[in-house]
């Protein structure tokens, strides 16, 4: 009961604090539109993991060295 | 086996290093206000805490708006730093990669859960908690940003100063062997000192400075007088706190990059007694004649402060450029090796590592394999070297590390005299009274302190050069085998994006301090 009521308090703080918002709101839009376009854009489009996209699974290690010890 | 040596375009080198320069430039444009007002509005909330004066809470409410802006415009623009280490950073970060994850991982954990729930709590909760709550809620917002700060500068640090670790053959990755020694490195410790101290001072100088703009319109007196009372107390005792641990910084940097050290002083020779140059005639644009020259043209120097500043005593030894690339003795007697040697020792490393690997893959015996890790083993310190084509590669761009150091250390001075002045001004004048040019110093002196920071971070950067991980992996080794103008375009596109964000951000704190405390 006391855990159910502490939840409570904490679902309120956040529910109240998010209604209640002035400044806050314009903070939330930019945060949102910024990691959509680091996450959603940047990551995907121009970010690619290199190794991941051009070393074999399991076989990273190997990649590596082929880059790092050319022979 | 002759030539190990990597052929990789070069323009995508200078590509990535310029674009992971500007992302971290831009990024701690936002880093350092964060964690200084974090200690102003914690100090004044503690103010509200121990008056209920509702004054305090309305100008510990002000600060904390104008954290919140600065706060949100900072979150997530470090991560990006990350995309570039598995995108341009390839070779680099698998050989980190298990070292490097562990502090980053905290951090974002760290960042996450504290920062978001105590934030939450300080925006949300003035009605909701009590005071003495939300003033701890308030103080560990502040010291999750902190928290995540030394996770950050401890991956930083070991990149300069590489301990806990251990070089795996087979995974050709490095392996943390002592969490404690990567989290605990005396490097890591000073660094972090230096920088959130000197992040304390930014957050001093945009306190007092935004108090000053509030005296010369003539509004806001109290929240001004006293908001100015509070960080020139934080400022003075962080200048004077940077100071010193800027000294214990430098003394880090002379045992373990003497070669940073030696270009930041653009000292070509070394010895003992040696002076610290206040000013000197360095080109900005061109690479000294170290080797000929016998020292910086014009140089005027502090009798004794440089070997002071090195090894806390007058008459202690600091080895130069020279010296470094030639080979020294230390003054325990023990040798440091010249760079021709290092280098040779590092061929030996890739040439063991190389041929470790290609006998496993044929299933050589268990001798064989021993004798080429022993090789490896013991000239791994120099492995990075081995990729060295000239000593002089190794040798920073001095111009940029000897004029960084001078502005960010001339700053600090004048940063402590400021702050001595206005704590002067405070309790000895009236501070609404004076002459607005008193007050335009105070608002020019904001965009300066950003110039110390960033100029501490060239400084710790360039000085750094060639190596991506000192003495293990070269810039040049690091970098993904990927086209140049590919990474230019994502350049181009940072600076449109960070920039459109700094406008952004800059616009709406000058409309929060417009409005002032009762919006």
């Amino acid at each position: 009961m006391a855990i159910c009521r502490w939840l409570y308090r904490v679902y309120d703080l956040y529910r109240d604090g998010f209604r209640h918002m002035t400044l806050g709101r314009t903070l939330w839009a930019i945060i949102l539109i910024k990691l959509f376009i680091i996450f959603a854009i940047l990551k995907v489009f121009f970010f690619p993991n290199y190794i991941s996209t051009h070393a074999d699974e399991g076989k990273e290690s190997e990649f590596v060295a082929t880059k790092i010890l050319k022979q | 086996m002759n030539d190990l040596l990597l052929t990789i375009d070069s323009s995508s080198i200078d590509w990535a290093r310029a674009q992971f320069a500007l992302t971290a430039i831009y990024h701690w444009l936002f880093v350092p206000l964060t964690l200084g007002l974090a200690v102003i509005m914690g100090i004044v909330e503690t103010c509200w805490y121990r008056t209920r004066d509702t004054f305090w809470r309305d100008a510990a409410q002000f600060w904390q708006r104008l954290f919140g802006v600065n706060f949100a415009m900072g979150v997530a623009t470090g991560i990006i730093l990350e995309f570039e280490f598995g995108t341009n950073w390839s070779n680099y970060s698998w050989f980190v990669g298990d070292i490097f994850g562990a502090p980053l991982a905290i951090e974002g954990i760290v960042a996450f859960f504290m920062e978001s729930t105590f934030v939450a709590v300080m925006y949300f909760g003035w009605k909701k908690v009590s005071p003495g709550f939300h003033l701890a809620a308030t103080w560990l917002t502040g010291l999750g940003a902190t928290i995540s700060a030394w996770w950050i500068l401890v991956a930083n640090a070991w990149m300069q100063y590489p301990v806990g670790c251990a070089f795996n053959p087979d995974t050709m990755r490095n392996e943390m062997i002592n969490f404690l020694d990567v989290a605990l490195s005396p490097f890591a410790v000073d660094k972090f000192c230096h920088t959130v101290i000197s992040a304390w001072i930014i957050g001093a100088i945009f306190t007092v400075a935004v108090s000053c703009w509030y005296l010369m319109k003539k509004r806001e007196i109290r929240l001004a007088k006293e908001s100015i009372k509070i960080g020139a107390i934080v400022g003075l005792i962080a200048s004077l706190g940077a100071a010193m641990t800027g000294h214990k910084s430098a003394q880090s940097v002379a045992e373990v990059q003497p070669m940073k050290l030696a270009a930041m002083e653009a000292l070509y020779n070394g010895g003992t007694d040696v002076g610290l140059t206040a000013v000197a005639w360095i080109n900005p644009f061109s690479q000294p004649d170290y080797e000929t020259e016998e020292s910086a043209p014009l140089k005027i120097e502090v009798p004794y402060a440089l070997s002071f500043m090195a090894t806390n005593d007058i008459h202690g030894y600091v080895p130069g450029i020279n010296d470094i690339l030639n080979g020294y003795t230390r003054p325990d007697g023990t040798e440091e090796p010249a760079i021709e040697e290092k280098i040779i020792r590092g061929k030996m490393a890739i040439a063991a590592l190389a041929a470790y690997r290609k006998a496993k893959k044929e299933g050589a015996d268990e001798p064989t394999l021993a004798s080429q890790l022993k090789i490896l083993n013991e000239n791994m310190p120099y492995f990075g070297y081995g990729y060295v084509k000239d000593k002089h590669d190794i040798v920073p761009f001095i111009p940029i590390n000897f004029w960084a150091f001078r502005i960010m250390v001339g700053l600090g001075c004048l940063f402590i005299l400021f702050f001595a002045a206005i704590l002067f001004s405070v309790y000895k004048r009236d501070i609404a009274a004076l002459p607005k040019w008193h007050y335009w110093t105070a608002i020019i002196l904001v965009p300066l302190a950003y110039i110390a920071s960033e100029s501490g971070w060239l400084v710790a950067e360039f000085g750094r050069q060639p190596w991506t991980i000192q003495d293990m992996l070269p810039t040049w080794v690091g970098v993904s085998d990927i086209e140049g103008s590919s990474v230019a375009l994502t350049f181009f596109l940072f600076l449109f994006l960070f920039t459109l964000m700094l406008c952004v951000e800059i616009n709406i704190l000058l409309k929060q301090i417009k409005k002032g405390p009762q919006s």
